[in-house]
């Protein structure tokens, strides 16, 4: 019993620890951030990094979720002879959460493992330390400009596979299904608000997981033990803690926007 | 601290040491890597230290570059105290010196010519012609201005460390640490990086600090050495003053004895009682 006391204390103790020195090391990477505004380069190689490289997954993954949707749809709504609401199914659906879900878990498997990787290795390569002994700070030339392309590309990716799930869900309803091409946009139009959905759907939400995917990201390649066996176990806690984190950050959005 | 403290060049002709280190003691948990150890870097020399694995020699760089903080002690470069400084402070000072690291430490998604160029690029508003000059000359001098387009994946172990050499002198530093130069390489780029080190080190000024463990190359162009061991300076002078020194570790080390002082088995408890061995008790 007290054995599972002190090893229930010492992991919480552990968990603060780390918590403590991830937001320190948030607040030194936004400090930077004034300086980087006058490099825009640095961004947007970072931006064609985890956003454009990222975009055939994220296309891919939206367009089968938006046709499974406008099956699973139908299936239930053909019994109660809805096939009419499908649109409006779809969209809420993708709008309000699977959009800036599943794109924010996807893009921690393509993109924020790839910062971690890549930060953890040139820390074990000792290009951190070259770059800190040439007095140029790895915050404000390498972390920084991940963290902000990161953040702006999620946002973006959000809104591209919700849109392609929307079509994928059309193409379904209206070609595979029969379902009347005017009804699904018009119901869609009716039920699905700009602020309400929209807005508080995948706007916010993605800008939220955005911020904590890419924090998790830079800063578990930053804290990477500089060994193969380190640099790996901070890639799966890259991919493991973004997932619970955005799938936790999400009950509580929703909670907050959607709560009755 | 002042503005002024890192406005000049290192004078190469004041006497005063470079480097100056004062009872430091630095340790990591349990293992104590230094204790009281006090050192003297002259200007424009070649400076060794030597020392088997383990000993802390790479440790001694970072605590010189300030990238890590002594427990106790101090360590003063060009007159300012190191590990005092705030992280402006200390990033002016290390633009003038560098550091060659044993991994070569090129960056992996840049070009040899981009990446000699990164530290001017970072530092100065040099137009690009102006760029493009300086490193052909930083590579003309390390031989490899025929390579500028090639990355660093491409490169043998010694070129890299040629090409991380190149990029060392970009800003003309007053100092230049080097960490472990000639591991792993083969006899002909081990010569090449000798006659480069020394070349540079006196053609440009320079103060240079060579950590390493290849005795007979070191010894060969080192003007000074400083032999550590266990956390303490064993012995230091000139090469040959060291070669007729009397003390059976400086011996050992710089003959490479199998036997001697420096003992083959790491400590551990008794080989019998290891094995589970036990001692009959004497009859009767």
């Amino acid at each position: 019993m007290l054995d599972g006391l002190q090893r229930l204390g010492r992991l919480t103790l552990g968990w603060l620890n780390r918590l403590g020195r991830a937001t320190l090391f948030l607040l030194r990477l936004l400090g930077t951030l004034g300086a980087l505004g006058r490099r825009p380069g640095l961004i947007i190689k970072q931006l064609y990094s985890v956003g454009v490289l990222s975009l055939p997954i994220i296309a891919m993954s939206g367009l089968f979720v938006g046709m499974v949707l406008g099956l699973q749809g139908y299936a239930n709504l053909v019994d109660f002879g809805a096939t009419s609401s499908l649109g409006t199914v779809v969209a809420l659906s993708l709008v309000r959460e699977l959009g800036p879900v599943l794109a924010a878990l996807l893009y921690a498997a393509r993109a924020g493992s790839a910062v971690t990787a890549e930060i953890g290795l040139m820390k074990a390569t000792e290009q951190l330390a070259a770059m800190q002994m040439m007095a140029v700070d790895p915050f404000a030339r390498v972390f920084a400009p991940r963290f902000v392309a990161g953040f702006i590309a999620m946002p973006l990716l959000a809104g591209i596979f919700t849109a392609i799930g929307i079509l994928g869900g059309y193409f379904v309803a209206v070609y595979q299904l029969g379902v009347d091409s005017g009804a699904f946009w018009s119901q869609m139009q009716a039920a699905v608000g700009l602020v309400d959905d929209v807005i508080n759907g995948v706007v916010i939400k993605s800008v939220a997981f955005g911020w904590v995917a890419n924090w998790i990201a830079v800063f578990e390649g930053y804290d990477a033990i500089p060994t193969s066996e380190g640099i790996s176990r901070a890639t799966t806690r890259t991919v493991v803690n973004t997932a619970l984190v955005v799938l936790a950050l999400d009950f509580v959005l929703t909670a907050i926007f959607f709560g009755v | 601290m002042s503005a002024t403290a890192f406005s000049s060049r290192s004078d190469p002709s004041s006497e005063s040491p470079l480097v100056t280190v004062r009872g430091l003691s630095f340790r990591r948990g349990d293992r104590i890597i230094f204790q009281n150890v006090d050192l003297d870097i002259p200007r424009g020399k070649v400076t060794a230290i030597m020392g088997p694995s383990g000993a802390g020699k790479t440790t001694l760089l970072r605590l010189i570059s300030g990238q890590i903080r002594p427990d106790a002690g101090r360590i003063e470069v060009d007159g300012v105290c190191v590990h005092e400084l705030g992280r402006k402070d200390l990033y002016q000072l290390r633009k003038r010196m560098s550091m060659l690291f044993q991994s070569s430490a090129l960056f992996t998604d840049l070009t040899v010519f981009e990446n000699v160029a990164f530290p001017l690029r970072e530092h100065t508003r040099l137009p690009e012609n102006l760029i493009r000059t300086l490193v052909l000359m930083k590579l003309e001098a390390v031989g490899l201005r025929g390579a500028r387009d090639l990355m660093p994946s491409e490169l043998s172990g010694g070129m890299a460390r040629r090409a991380a050499l190149a990029r060392a002198i970009a800003l003309d530093p007053m100092m230049i640490l080097y960490d472990e130069p000639f591991s792993g390489q083969d006899p002909i780029t081990m010569g090449v990086l000798i006659k480069l080190i020394r070349t540079l080190n006196d053609a440009l000024g320079l103060t240079s600090i060579i950590v390493s463990h290849d005795v007979k190359e070191t010894a060969s162009i080192a003007d000074y050495l400083y032999l550590i061991s266990d956390g303490l300076v064993v012995d230091h002078g000139a090469p040959l003053a060291l070669e007729s020194s009397s003390s059976a570790w400086v011996e050992q080390f710089l003959h490479a004895l199998p036997d001697g002082p420096m003992s083959f088995h790491y400590p551990a408890p008794s080989y019998a009682e290891d094995l589970a061995l036990r001692e009959e008790p004497p009859r009767a």
